[in-house]
């Protein structure tokens, strides 16, 4: 089991996360919020929660083609929330759109009501530099940087602040032991990441995306590309992640869903199905789309 | 039914087929050694310290070749550090800025032609734009405009005449599409995850140039500059336009300097009756082969040294 480092860490790790995002021009704007996220959440998914990202009405289009149709959607914050539907159904590029990664598409295109925390981040006026500081996100397939496995993760914190060197290895160490991977790299810190195994640079990627003291983490498939062994020891890592992050995961392993996430969306063709608590929604969806998919009928 | 195909034909296909790769292969390398070594043969006596610190002669047995090797030093040096900044930043423009446009695709279309481009063609265009910078400052250098005086290292003069920075210039333009596109390459083999996940750290699009996908550019790039290199060190053709002399006993002061360039001198040894000055070529052959290799060991250094972290 990786969850060691996690637990006898957890005061040094909560420093981890308030020092970065403390000191940099905070994005979020909801005074109340921030008392929620202080790190002092409790670590019980259930307890009343804010809500992190309101969608209403929100439709998108690559060209002429619409990608999403409508949603209506609240993200709480520091909960894990589960996107489930069959491929090209849109929930990747509904995830996308949260940090604005679909600012590289130049036929991409959206309406509607997109907010974090009461800021509209469909604005022309977001930086979007900030606000991927502030949601970070992990890819699909691990895409560690060609540098040592140290660089990685301090990568993202160089490029918004100057750190002294002993700021940096702290920051480092602290981000890695909250990806449960202290333990595996911390004698070879200067090796290359590329020589760590599959599931090592996901958590590595997860590292790397924690370092910058982000609010939110996209994850876009995290395990599809991983070994069972790998998918368990990220499972485990989202779920002490969600005592301090907002947590989206797009997935297409409906175990995985019921495993990790307090909050299930179910996507199909674009259109937002049904939404609700995962246990209810594996148990007793009120859709028959919704049952026939998470029954695997279809998908 | 499809008939079986024998194993015996197929074994002797594969023999046969690898037999002519490796005769191929070996053509390509005989031809080479034998080039080689009927050059060392005849240049090898002529070789020796005397040879490169010695400046060209009438006479064979006092002739030397450094005029001409720090002429191609000086215009090569020029032409790199003028044509890899202008290359690298243009297919960085090109791969990872620009929007796909009709001006972006018309660019593009023109640096592949540029590619193909007869390099005499450059000696003309090198020679109306540098060295008499189309007759702005008349028709000679008697009216020339002037920074400095002719003995200071930082001596310049308009139009530059045929100078080592015309003809450095000329060079730059000669390699300068090679280096855009083997850059534009080296850019693309880069997996556009990478970018992603720099992105999403909040890095901006210069910020993940530079600090992720130049790097890991770096040897693809470096390899392009070591081929683009390679031509403009053998150049003669545009060099001969844009006035190169061919007999020279000095060596380049600055960057208005006359100067020879090594290919040049070589062909002028080369044409001459005289057995003796037919060695004087073969030298110049090995010394010309010597710089090409030095250039190109520094770039596989530099190349190595930031490739380092990849490992």
């Amino acid at each position: 089991m990786t969850r060691d480092p996690m637990q006898p860490d957890a005061t040094a790790t909560t420093s981890a996360s308030a020092t970065p995002s403390a000191k940099a021009p905070a994005l979020r704007v909801d005074a109340s919020h921030s008392g929620a996220h202080s790190g002092s959440h409790s670590g019980s998914h259930s307890a009343a929660t804010t809500t992190a990202i309101k969608v209403r009405a929100f439709s998108s289009w690559y060209g002429s083609f619409q990608a999403l149709k409508s949603l209506d959607l609240d993200i709480p914050a520091q909960q894990v929330t589960a996107f489930i539907g069959p491929s090209g159904c849109g929930k990747s590029t509904f995830l996308r759109w949260i940090n604005r990664m679909n600012d590289t598409i130049p036929s991409a295109r959206a309406e509607g009501t997109l907010e974090l925390h009461g800021m509209n981040l469909l604005g022309k006026g977001v930086d979007v530099v900030e606000l991927r500081r502030n949601v970070g996100m992990v890819f699909q397939k691990p895409n560690p940087f060609p540098k040592s496995i140290y660089d990685n993760v301090a990568f993202g914190p160089r490029l918004h602040k100057n750190y002294s060197r002993a700021e940096l290895d702290q920051l480092v160490e602290q981000s890695l032991r909250q990806a449960s991977i202290w333990n595996e790299v911390k004698d070879r810190l200067h090796a290359s990441a590329l020589g760590l195994s599959g599931g090592q640079q996901q958590r590595l990627c997860i590292a790397r995306a924690i370092a910058v003291g982000p609010e939110v983490l996209l994850m876009d498939e995290p395990c599809s590309a991983l070994d069972p062994k790998s998918t368990l020891a990220i499972e485990e890592l989202i779920e002490t992640l969600a005592d301090r992050y907002t947590i989206v995961i797009v997935t297409h392993n409906m175990q995985q869903a019921a495993r990790v996430s307090d909050l299930t969306a179910f996507f199909y063709e674009g259109a937002l199905i049904e939404t609700g608590a995962t246990e209810k929604m594996f148990t007793t969806p009120k859709n028959k789309q919704t049952e026939d998919y998470v029954t695997g009928r279809f998908g | 039914m499809a008939t079986p195909r024998p194993a015996a034909t197929r074994v002797f296909q594969n023999r046969a087929f690898l037999w002519l790769c490796l005769v191929a292969t070996n053509v390509a390398v005989v031809v080479l050694a034998v080039l080689l070594l009927s050059i060392f043969w005849q240049g090898f006596g002529e070789l020796d310290w005397d040879f490169v610190t010695k400046s060209a002669s009438r006479k064979a047995e006092d002739a030397g070749i450094k005029a001409p090797l720090w002429g191609s030093i000086w215009v090569c040096a020029i032409c790199a550090l003028t044509a890899l900044p202008l290359g690298v930043g243009t297919a960085i423009y090109l791969e990872e800025f620009a929007r796909r446009t009709r001006f972006t695709r018309i660019v593009q279309t023109n640096i592949l032609n540029l590619a193909g481009v007869p390099s005499i063609v450059y000696g003309i265009l090198g020679l109306t734009a540098f060295v008499r910078m189309f007759g702005a400052f008349g028709s000679n250098l008697e009216n020339a405009v002037e920074f400095g005086s002719p003995e200071s290292l930082f001596y310049l003069r308009l139009p530059f005449g045929s100078s080592v920075l015309a003809a450095g210039l000329t060079l730059m333009l000669v390699i300068l599409p090679i280096v855009i596109i083997s850059t534009q390459e080296a850019l693309r083999a880069i997996p556009s995850s990478l970018r992603s996940g720099a992105m999403a750290l909040g890095a901006t699009p210069w910020q993940t140039v530079w600090g992720i996908t130049l790097p890991a550019a770096v040897p693809g790039i470096m390899t392009g500059a070591i081929l683009a290199m390679s031509r403009a060190i053998g150049e003669s053709a545009p060099l001969l336009v844009v006035g190169s002399a061919l007999f020279l006993r000095f060596t380049p002061e600055n960057l208005m300097s006359e100067y020879s360039v090594l290919p040049l001198q070589i062909f002028n040894w080369a044409q001459r009756p005289q057995a003796e000055f037919h060695a004087l070529a073969a030298g110049g052959i090995i010394i010309q082969l010597a710089v090409l290799l030095t250039f190109n060991g520094v770039a596989v250094l530099i190349r190595q040294k930031l490739q380092k972290p990849l490992l």
